[in-house]
């Protein structure tokens, strides 16, 4: 046995949910037993989930990965010396075909080193964009942006370089960046990963948006749901300005930035933009009334950049490695790599980063093994719990903005959702407006009270009564929603209970219960 | 219910930490449900006079977010998803096993662990691949760490 030991293991918070620090625990213990010193260095997730706690091991500068392995299984790898013939041995890890068949820009640091470690961020690369930002002119960085093709990841899609150049042409004494990290919708944690995987790229995205539009204030407005988050993303922060790569004098620069964590508080409508700054003020989460769009007038009336967190981790590698290298990734309109979410039933769920294009089917069904049940797929939701549910005849949709658009879809933040055949659409279409109902801020009347008809008229539905009338209903509300509501929490909703209602009709019941006349007698 | 001299204090200072800043309201709200369970009356009363902001506000923000109460809640309660990607891995079935039991639990909306469901936080602690077993664990681990 060697007489020291270095071991990666994730401190991701999903890995800690299934034991990742009781086999901390043990590796310590059984290094103690053996004699050997041990660095355990907790990372973040390579995103392969089905496999965590997942623990690694360096030979000859390769990764070798272990699991999901237990706090029982630790006793083994030591006897058999970490070798790639232990029964829970994965090979190098990079080499693994979930690995393999991704393009990690964003991702690229997630599970190798310690979210903490300032100089391991550093020699992989973190730094560099901020490095190009101080140099060039904030022209040149919104061209940049602009020409690499970057649309917002937290749902709408739009253009990035379009929003930094409106808010750096507002005249102002004041300005602010405001990172949306209060990712509300089911089925997703790619800010999560990353925020606890590698809170530095997030923080350099940051203060480059700074930088570029002239705000010295920046904001990250984090889910209260993701304690292990907070802690990290507070734990960096600190870092960075011991550094000094935040604060009066970025890098020494001269130039100024400073970034404070606020936490949400339970509120799904407040990652919506604009009820986000509300909540930032203090306030209660009420969505805006646009214009003012943010850009010109955003927190406490002041020009303000509001970025998804991937939106705004994507630039450093826009501006370290070019605009064209970015642009290349990707189809169409949709560029660059998007980080896709695989969960619900499926057997291998995670994270998967590759440009946009690929199909449902290959992400679902190759990389994701189909469901965890072994049932067949029967409905998938893409794009949170305002997106469509679509059937599993429709898995070889490309996953790009505009083929989802065309199919009455939205790619939204990147979650798949897997549903076996076991699902009742019916149910889902109703949780659909009862999720509205619960979380709508209450500004319109159409999504106040709209939601709670729509969730009432539903459950008749279930219940068998009147049901085509009842349908008749449901539909009509909808497009009341989409009509007359003031934000996609209303204008949305119908596109979950309205795609189950088109593609699975067979679960509204279309009469009320059949009796069977021979066994009734 | 009147707080007492020190639970008064303990407030101001949470206010003054955040330099009695109005926008910092909600975090100050959060310390103030951590460290007495809730929000009361009382304990907004004292928030209002320190951020000079009338207690109608603060009223107003702690019923609009779900995680402030007025009556004390249990800090290591749990916490279950009930969001989509947690229902298609038996969430309901598994909040119904909960009620069967006697178990007392709460709903919330996604906490990020969607491949690893059905998700439920006990206090500052995440449970994935969630049963009736594993929650009851994990409940008893939470208990010794505080
Ligand atoms: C109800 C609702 C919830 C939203 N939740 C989020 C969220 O959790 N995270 C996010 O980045 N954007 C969310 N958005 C979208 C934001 O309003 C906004 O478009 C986005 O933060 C802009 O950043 P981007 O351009 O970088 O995507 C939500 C929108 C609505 C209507
Ligand atoms: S649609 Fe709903 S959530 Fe959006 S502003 Fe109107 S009431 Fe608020
Ligand atoms: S849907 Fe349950 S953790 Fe995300």
């Amino acid at each position: 046995m060697t007489e020291s030991l270095t071991l990666f293991l994730s401190r991701d918070a999903a890995a800690r949910s299934v034991g990742a620090d009781a086999v901390a625990q043990r590796l310590q213990q059984l290094a103690q037993q053996h004699g050997t010193t041990l660095d355990l260095v907790r990372t973040g997730s390579r995103g392969m989930l089905w496999l965590e706690p997942l623990m690694e091991i360096e030979r000859d500068g390769v990764r070798h990965g272990f699991g999901p392995l237990g706090p029982d299984d630790v006793e083994t790898l030591f006897e058999q010396d970490f070798a790639d013939d232990h029964p829970l041995a994965l090979g190098p890890v990079e080499a693994m075909s979930w690995m393999q068949a991704q393009t990690r820009l964003l991702y690229r640091r997630c599970g190798v080193i310690d979210p903490l470690d300032l100089d391991g961020f550093e020699r992989m690369g973190g730094l560099a964009g901020l490095r190009v930002a101080i140099a060039q002119s904030a022209t040149d960085t919104i061209e940049a942006v602009t020409a690499s093709g970057l649309r917002g990841r937290g749902g709408a899609g739009f253009p990035a370089g379009i929003k930094w150049k409106t808010a750096a042409e507002a005249p102002a004494d004041q300005k602010y960046i405001c990172c949306n990290a209060d990712e509300g919708d089911s089925g997703t944690f790619a800010d999560r990963m990353l925020i606890e995987g590698d809170p530095g790229l997030l923080i350099e995205g940051m203060v480059i948006a700074g930088l570029a539009v002239g705000a010295t204030q920046g904001f990250i407005y984090l889910r209260s749901e993701y304690p292990d988050a907070i802690a990290t993303m507070r734990a960096a922060i600190a870092a960075w300005e011991e550094r000094g790569w935040l604060g009066d004098d970025i890098l020494g620069s001269g130039k100024r930035f400073h970034l404070t964590l606020r936490r949400g508080a339970g509120s799904y409508v407040c990652g919506e933009e604009s009820a986000m700054l509300e909540s930032l003020e203090g306030k209660r989460g009420q969505v805006r009334v646009k214009p003012p769009i943010p850009a010109i007038s955003g927190l406490f009336g002041k020009p303000t950049i509001v970025n998804n967190v991937l939106t705004l981790a994507s630039v450093p590698d826009i501006l370290a490695h070019g605009a064209a290298a970015y642009q290349a990734l990707g189809n169409e309109r949709s560029r660059g790599t998007q980080a896709f979410q695989l969960a619900g039933n499926v057997k291998r769920g995670g994270l998967f980063e590759a440009p946009f294009g690929l199909s449902l089917r290959e992400l679902i069904e190759t990389h994701g093994g189909g469901t965890l049940t072994g049932r067949p797929i029967r409905a998938v939701q893409v794009g949170g719990p305002l997106g469509a549910y679509l059937p599993a005849s429709m898995l070889d949709l490309p996953l790009e903005y505009e083929a989802f658009a065309a199919a009455g879809a939205m790619l939204g933040h990147g979650g798949i959702v897997v549903f076996d055949d076991t699902v009742d659409m019916a149910r889902q279409a109703e949780f659909a407006m009862e999720f509205c109902a619960e979380e709508s801020c209450g500004k319109c009347t159409p999504c106040r009270i709209g939601s709670v008809r729509g969730a009432e008229t539903l459950a008749k539905v279930r219940r068998g009564e009147d049901v085509e009338a009842n349908l008749a209903l449901v539909e009509e509300l909808c497009t009341v929603l989409t009509d007359g509501s003031l934000c996609a929490m209303g204008g949305l909703t119908p596109m979950p209970v309205m795609s189950a209602i088109r593609h699975f009709r067979e679960d509204f019941k279309s009469e009320p219960l059949q009796v069977d006349e021979t066994v009734v007698g | 219910m009147g707080l007492s001299k020190t639970n008064r204090e303990t407030i101001e200072q949470v206010c003054a930490r955040y330099g009695h800043r109005a926008d910092a309201l909600i975090e100050i709200l959060h310390d103030v449900q951590r460290a007495h369970a809730c929000v009361s009356d009382e304990a907004a009363r004292i928030i209002a006079g320190s951020l000079n902001i009338s207690r109608a506000e603060i009223q107003g923000v702690r019923s609009f977010y779900a995680d402030f109460s007025t009556t004390p809640r249990a800090p290591q309660r749990i916490r279950l998803c009930r969001a989509e990607a947690c229902q298609a891995v038996g969430a309901d079935q598994l909040a119904a096993e909960l009620d069967r039991a006697g178990t007392p639990h709460e709903a919330v909306y996604c906490l990020g662990n969607c491949a690893l469901g059905p998700a439920a936080l006990i206090g500052e602690r995440l449970v994935g691949r969630a049963t009736p077993d594993r929650l009851a664990a994990a409940s008893a681990g939470s208990g010794q760490d505080d």
